[in-house]
């Protein structure tokens, strides 16, 4: 495919608001994770945890009542950030709010607003879940409808559900609509906030650590889950310097519904597909930015994958070790993460790794390094065997 | 944007698959509410087969009709799964379990929680490793996967299957997201011709969404968010030469022009 640019991006995550936040926390090794709880969970282990949302200031202003839940806070907080909102309405003025589409990837959306409401419920006469706008804040569609009156946007829009690959393949759904015309140019989001749902869904699967995620050690034991949202703007052609979208590859495992394939067959297919799409041979990547959750199941699939794709020698790592694993928003997240990694010519670490599981062979990253860096792969594998490789490069 | 209709399928209230289906939508037929007849997944290994809520099962029910009609192979076909709402009563089960002192989610109900189970399934059933996306857009779910399967027909040029299926919520959500019948649609599409095959132009529109003269269909079309493609199904079931709105986002549409094969 022809490259498409990235003239904006932003991203929140519990290592702070906007894209500095995080390029600080890259560079000093200091993660967002923290040993404590979320909305009464006993669960000992640590999270992600955006503290600003449960301020008061957070809340959403009355005309706004019925979008009111922490998905729809986190996403008007990442709009906050970065001049993005401005950004957007630069575009808007030039393009025309009917010629710019909204992709959003959520695994979750409101559904904690669902969850207040059952419990509210619970303890009443009668036992059903009180009155709530379902289709507002649970129902996936609700973060992207917000994004586009937020943003005063009414061009085409998709909600892309897929698990942990939702806003990865975001991307992928934004470049076909602006490949066959349907859109002059892209919001792409990510965004999935915490709700117990997915805390204690995981800890059923027997997924998350107690220890704080530590992707590639020879101990890990899980996934440390955190809340993020970010966006970026995707269009034909970019100011100068911009960098771009080079490819993405996408593919199903045909396995299991929540375990990777072992060989990572599946993970193999999208990582061919996206150097496919963008025409590139392995060597031109720099970077792979891995999904490594820190299951012991998920990172032994991915590095497969990588070997038998990349070799040995390409550095990469997973960034999980700062923000956590933000499922649905992981894609987004992880894009803005390669590329900070392309704009400030980072390599970043593996963050809590301390000994690197021998069974291994990708060159997992242990210090975090200045070097050139001109192309990105970033890695994203859902529940259902959804798998999404995206491919970001330094400006044309 | 123009692409090609291989095949479709439904299944829904007095519409159990195309071939019965057919002459109701284009009114050679008056629509009668039949007893449904028993249905078990066809593709699905046993142990899947199993464990799949009734979103799921609702998805293949279309997607095997389409396919029964189909020469494409399904390990090469792309699929988009697009459903307003997936599987509410595993949710539901969760969010129940949640309220209570002991916090026991069932393993099983959590990963048939995703929004994307179904394409999960289908990609276990099938062996596809093809690209599988799932969408959501409340009542305009079913235009907002119309135009993802016509990206990854033009924009990838992959043969693509669309899904749109939607089931009843459980009675604890039913004053949430109201809804009392469960439907599903599916639609083989092509960007290339060939002989039989249908072709579709899509393009955003304000006109108003197109609605059913017969009032039975017309009542089934706003009962479920996949039934807003009746009448999508009763161009191409008359032959085509027509010009159909299918609800999107916000009051606008996305019209299809439904040209004869």
């Amino acid at each position: 495919m022809k490259p498409l640019a990235i003239s904006q991006f932003t991203v929140t995550t519990a290592c702070g608001g906007g894209k500095a936040a995080l390029l600080d926390a890259l560079r000093n090794g200091t993660s967002g994770l923290r040993r404590s709880g979320f909305d009464g969970s006993a669960l000992d282990c640590w999270i992600g945890k955006i503290d600003a949302l449960e301020s008061p200031a957070a809340a959403l202003p009355a005309a706004e009542a019925a979008w009111e839940c922490r998905a729809n806070r986190l996403v008007a907080a990442a709009l906050r950030e970065d001049g993005f909102s401005d950004a957007v309405a630069a575009l808007r003025e030039r393009l025309g709010a009917e010629r710019i589409g909204v992709f959003v990837g959520t695994s979750a959306a409101g559904l904690h607003r669902a969850e207040l409401a059952y419990r509210q419920g619970a303890a009443a006469p009668g036992g059903v879940p009180a009155p709530f706008d379902y289709e507002h804040t649970q129902n996936m569609n609700s973060c992207a409808a917000f994004v586009r009156r937020r943003l005063g946007l009414h061009g085409c829009a998709a909600t892309v559900s897929a698990a942990c690959a939702s806003s990865a393949k975001a991307f992928a759904a934004a470049a076909r609509a602006i490949r066959m015309g349907l859109c002059d140019a892209a919001v792409v989001g990510g965004v999935d906030a915490l709700c117990l749902t997915t805390l204690y869904g995981f800890n059923a699967l027997q997924l998350i650590s107690v220890d704080i995620c530590r992707p590639a050690d020879a101990r890990r034991n899980g996934i440390s889950i955190g809340e993020a949202c970010g966006f970026a703007i995707l269009l034909p052609q970019g100011p100068p310097g911009a960098p771009v979208l080079l490819g993405y590859g996408e593919s199903g495992d045909a396995h299991h519904m929540s375990a990777p394939e072992p060989d990572g067959r599946g993970a193999r297919e999208a990582m061919r597909a996206a150097l496919h799409s963008a025409a590139l041979a392995p060597a031109a990547v720099d970077y792979i930015n891995l999904h490594g959750t820190g299951t012991a199941a998920n990172d032994l699939a991915e590095d497969r994958a990588v070997c038998a794709v990349f070799g040995s020698a390409t550095a990469c790592s997973s960034t999980k070790g700062w923000t956590g694993h933000t499922l649905g928003a992981a894609g987004m997240v992880e894009a803005a993460v390669s590329l900070l990694c392309i704009e400030h010519g980072i390599v970043p670490r593996s963050l809590n790794t301390r000994e690197r599981d021998p069974q291994l062979h990708a060159a997992v990253q242990l210090q975090t390094r200045s070097a050139p860096v001109a192309c990105v792969l970033s890695n994203s594998f859902g529940f259902g065997g959804n798998n999404c490789s995206l491919l970001f490069g330094a400006a044309q | 944007m123009e692409l090609f209709v291989d095949a479709a399928g439904v299944a829904a209230p007095g519409l159990h698959g195309w071939e019965q289906a057919a002459p109701v939508l284009c009114g050679a037929r008056a629509w009668t509410e039949l007893a449904e007849p028993p249905y078990a997944p066809q593709l699905l290994p046993p142990n899947e087969r199993r464990r799949a809520p009734p979103g799921v099962r609702q998805a293949f029910r279309a997607a095997e009709d389409a396919w029964s009609r189909s020469r494409l192979d399904l390990a090469q076909v792309a699929a988009v799964f697009a459903t307003s709402d997936a599987d509410l009563a595993v949710m539901d089960r969760i969010a129940g379990a949640l309220c209570r002192p002991v916090r026991n989610v069932s393993p099983t109900d959590f990963h048939n929680s995703v929004h994307n189970a179904a394409s999960g399934y289908w990609s276990i059933a099938t062996g596809c490793r093809r690209p599988a996306t799932t969408v959501c857009g409340y009542d305009g779910t079913l235009a907002m996967g119309l135009l993802e399967a016509a990206g990854l027909a033009l924009a990838d040029g992959m043969d693509v299957l669309l899904v749109a299926f939607d089931v009843p919520p459980p009675v604890a959500l039913q004053a949430a997201r109201p809804r009392e019948i469960a439907a599903s649609l599916a639609l083989l599409l092509s960007a290339q011709h060939a002989p039989g095959r249908p072709r579709l132009r899509l393009g955003m529109t304000a006109q108003p969404e197109s609605r059913l003269a017969a009032p039975a269909l017309e009542r089934l079309r706003t009962a479920n968010p996949a039934l807003r493609g009746l009448p999508l199904l009763a161009a191409l079931a008359g032959g085509g030469g027509q010009s159909i709105v299918l609800p999107y986002l916000d009051g606008r549409g996305l019209q299809v022009d439904v040209h004869p094969a």
